[in-house]
């Protein structure tokens, strides 16, 4: 032989020997659907022993024995009630196995599957990848100790505490007194020479292993700790095949995949070319009236390798959906309390507290220097200033400020879900404050303030002075009030701050903050502010101390105080 | 007071409320006549269509046809005084049931009590679908999976109860504009809707979460948008003879069944009602129903259409968005498929 002839293609993998295939089925519900796929596997050319619980009416039964009357290779293992997270589906896989094993010498591999199971390709590519991985054992078997394979349930406690109640009926009992051992630290001990392992239920052994499992001299012994064990299907083979096999493969032949509840994915007919593509043998769950799936089923694969990385996406996502959701959304099935909602809102959005009152140009000026919806005084008492002068906000916002007011959170988090560019809308103490801890308490908002601007249209408004009097100290305890909020300790928004004296000495600075960049030369002017050191002067004397206004005798000397020291 | 004191305090007062609600659903079952009763050929795991109606001649065939394709197995109706031929156009369709009665909408808490007679009767262990003919249901993959597919998933998730909100739909300038002709898809004409305009709020003693909005409230009821109807509805519940319809179909007792939405940030599945009532023949019908007297707040909400009718309103604005269908709904955030993949 040349050298050459080593180096020739081969075909993937070799096939050594040819592969009888012997499938344990376990039905409990909707048998006409399983003597279906009961006749998958038998017209495929495996051997089925098929289990169905004592629960099932006799008549159903007797039906079922008709349609696969005739047909070679099926054969009915005896009968147990099965109850969900007990030993008795291990019992009937187990009786059923040795039922097929005895029947059928020549099987080479054994796969379990429900009546709902639906092969997805033909049994013989089932059998030719078998062949090419001689003496592999196709099981899930993940070690108990590393947590994480059950969804929300119990690792390892399965196998050492006791569970004499039932999950579903008694669940009360059954939680309560998981706690209780817990508290009192009772543990079943695990039999030697084995190690716990967790995994799928639907797995494809070599006939070799199941053999080993089922003909253990120590089976007795392993039996009846299973028999305590919750949910032992998911870990009696799972277990002991890591005790027998000859190398094991860890992973399910069955693409079956599970919710955040615990609950398995069902199929419909839409999901037809997902699956198509998928190149999995088996999968579970399928709707019982998916007829466009048991139409198209079993087919050909154009991949050799199972490769679930769609169907894996798609259920992620709505994993991620039902527990996390999206941010920012407030709907009929999502309205997360407060402080749950996982992103207070769907995008960054900016608020401009005093500028528009400290810069009297900038409403008119800024929405061509931004990338952004500038809106007015959207919170304002008796008007909803949309951007543009409109009168119906984005997405059929109602521009009432009754209907605002209704829900003005619900208000402002539907305005930044629904529209495109960044929101940003000036704001100041003469708005509707009820969102104030909401929006300094959300990550999303950046937020501008100047205090004490609020003094500038009182300033130039020549209304009485009484009047304006009655109006700062209106102002003015909602700023301060405001400005508590946003020095405590939870605020999370980008804050930034100046008071009215330091602008009056820097103009640019909150200007060159909101835009990022070099300030355009036609940048708008601060208002005049010659007047205000009398017009505070005389609010002081008519009992009203401005607070927060920065110092206008000593501009520079105008700092960020606390609030409690700051005297000015 | 301490908290379960309050909350035992909810719950002997809802369970006689409740009680009250079914005394007076049976009390008033004899004011309904049968005309066709099919009832006896309902299978077990039929899923039923519970509609009071009247004078719908002209929307019911594509009604029916509608629900029929979404897998509803059989139609009971409650027929007050028709009489535009839609009692004997209901008679004929071979399943549909079909109950008849001249008593007062009103007196019947606007119909509820004969539904909840219905429900009660017909209802227990089926899905029920309880819907006006002017209603449409979608929900997540609505357009490939049938409504079977939806309940069997709901009963294999423990879920008894699935929302729906009405979403008032609208055609692009005057409701008198295009005609609507009988067996005609109303989404033809009404096909515009308020993407992002709800405000939500929770009802704390019912749990269910009331939601007002949408082109009604912006257009009729921008001063007092409290008094704007209420969005939110359950219209498919699997009923037990326990359960009442409370007001409307937006919310029932017991009080678990309108805890519907989750509360720690993930979202359920949930689905949509077309409102399709702003038609050509909406004009004649707010005429009639205000002569009647029969609705809800003394008509209120009829006072303000009529208003608001004499200057031919036209709920459409830019920001309106056309429907597409489920997808465009749940990116908008007013449906989702929740873990329903």
């Amino acid at each position: 032989m040349t050298r050459a002839a080593h180096l020739s293609p081969v075909p993937p993998g070799p096939i050594p020997g040819p592969v009888r295939l012997g499938v344990v089925m376990l039905c409990h519900e909707n048998l006409p659907l399983a003597a279906r796929m009961a006749r998958i596997w038998q017209q495929g050319g495996a051997t089925v022993a098929i289990h169905v619980d004592a629960s099932v009416p006799e008549a159903d039964m007797a039906e079922m024995r008709r349609a696969l009357e005739g047909c070679d290779g099926i054969l009915f293992a005896p009968r147990r009630r099965c109850e969900w997270g007990h030993f008795s589906l291990v019992a009937a896989t187990q009786d059923a196995a040795e039922l097929l094993l005895a029947s059928a010498s020549d099987t080479t591999h054994v796969l379990t599957a429900s009546g709902a199971c639906l092969p997805l390709r033909p049994v013989h590519e089932l059998a030719a990848y078998l062949a090419r991985h001689p003496g592999r054992d196709f099981i899930e078997s993940v070690n108990a100790l590393d947590v994480g394979w059950a969804v929300g349930g119990l690792d390892m406690e399965r196998f050492t505490l006791r569970f004499p109640f039932s999950f579903r009926r008694q669940r009360q009992l059954f939680d309560r007194y998981v706690k209780l051992q817990r508290r009192l630290k009772i543990k079943r001990k695990v039999p030697q020479g084995i190690t716990p392992h967790l995994g799928s239920q639907w797995w494809c052994l070599t006939a070799r292993t199941l053999a080993a499992i089922l003909t253990d001299p120590r089976r007795a012994e392993f039996d009846r700790f299973f028999h305590r064990v919750w949910i032992p299907d998911e870990s009696y083979f799972q277990t002991l095949a890591r005790r027998h096999t000859l190398g094991i493969e860890s992973r399910s032949l069955t693409l079956s995949k599970f919710d955040a509840q615990g609950k398995p994915y069902v199929f419909y007919d839409d999901h037809r070319d997902m699956l198509m593509q998928s190149g999995c043998f088996v999968a579970r769950k399928i709707w019982p009236r998916a007829e466009g799936l048991y139409a198209a089923f079993p087919a050909q694969s154009r991949t050799e390798e199972p490769d679930s990385y769609l169907i894996d996406q798609l259920i992620d996502s709505a994993v991620a959906r039902r527990n996390l959701g999206r941010p920012g959304l407030y709907m009929q099935s999502r309205f997360p309390r407060k402080d749950a909602e996982n992103g207070k809102t769907a995008a960054p959005y900016t608020v401009l507290y005093g500028l528009a009152e400290a810069y009297p140009g900038l409403p008119d000026w800024l929405p061509g220097k931004v990338d952004a919806d500038v809106h007015g005084h959207l919170f304002a008492e008796h008007e909803v200033e949309f951007s543009a002068g409109r009168r119906i906000g984005p997405g059929g916002l109602a521009g009432s400020p009754a209907v605002r007011d209704l829900d003005p959170q619900g208000f402002l988090t539907s305005l930044i879900r629904v529209t495109k560019r960044p929101q940003m809308f000036q704001f100041s103490p003469r708005d509707r404050q009820s969102l104030n801890w909401f929006m300094a308490t959300d990550p999303n908002m950046r937020l501008l303030v100047i205090t004490g601007a609020w003094a500038v249209p009182l300033l130039h408004s020549g209304m009485p002075f009484d009047d304006v009097r009655r109006a700062a100290a209106i102002f003015q305890r909602r700023e301060l009030a405001f400005l508590e909020i946003l020095d405590s300790v939870w605020v999370k928004a980008d804050v930034h701050r100046w008071n009215l004296a330091q602008v009056g000495t820097d103009p640019k600075a909150p200007l060159a903050a909101l835009l990022g960049a070099d300030l355009p030369k036609d940048h708008p002017q601060v208002a005049d502010l010659s007047g205000m050191r009398p017009f505070l002067d005389r609010l002081r004397n008519a009992g009203l101390r401005p607070r927060k206004l920065g110092d206008f005798r000593h501009p520079q000397r105008t700092a960020r105080a606390p609030l409690l020291k700051d005297a000015s | 007071m301490p908290k379960w004191w309050t909350r035992y305090r909810r719950r002997i007062k809802l369970r006689a409320k409740r009680q009250y609600l079914l005394a007076r659903a049976i009390r008033r079952r004899r004011v309904l006549t049968p005309v066709m009763d099919r009832t006896s050929g309902i299978a077990p795991d039929a899923i039923l269509g519970f509609v009071v109606q009247r004078n719908e001649a002209v929307r019911l065939p594509w009604f029916l046809d509608y629900y029929r394709k979404l897998g509803v197995d059989h139609f009971l109706f409650v027929d007050n005084d028709s009489d535009d031929g839609s009692r004997e156009f209901l008679t004929r369709q071979p399943d549909v049931s079909l109950w008849t009665t001249s008593a007062s909408y009103k007196d019947a808490r606007f119909g509820l009590d004969w539904l909840n007679w219905l429900l009660l009767r017909h209802g227990a262990g089926h899905w029920c679908l309880t819907v006006d003919p002017d209603e449409i249901l979608v929900y997540p993959h609505s357009d490939v999976r049938p409504l079977r597919a939806l309940t069997d998933w709901l009963d294999s998730s423990a879920i008894r109860s699935f929302p729906a909100m009405l979403l008032d739909m609208y055609p692009r300038g005057a409701v008198t504009d295009q005609p609507y002709s009988p067996g005609q898809n109303p989404l033809e004409i009404a096909s515009w809707f308020d993407p992002a305009n709800y405000m939500i709020r929770k009802n704390g003693e019912f749990g269910n979460l009331w939601i007002q909005g949408g082109p009604r409230a912006r257009a009729f009821f921008a001063d007092e948008p409290e008094k704007s109807p209420a969005l939110n509805k359950i219209p498919l519940v699997r009923w037990s003879r326990h359960y009442a319809y409370v007001s409307s179909t937006h919310m029932l007792l017991p009080r678990s069944l309108n805890l519907v939405y989750d509360e720690s940030g993930g979202e359920r599945a949930s689905g949509i009602l077309l409102h399709t009532k702003f038609l050509s023949t909406f004009v004649e019908k707010s005429a009639e129903e205000l002569d009647r007297g029969q609705h809800y707040a003394d008509s209120r909400e009829y006072r303000a259409y009529h208003a608001a009718l004499q200057d031919q309103p036209d709920f459409w604005c830019p920001e309106s968005a056309r429907y597409e269908g489920w997808r465009q709904l749940e990116h908008l955030g007013l449906i989702s498929r929740g873990n329903w993949a």
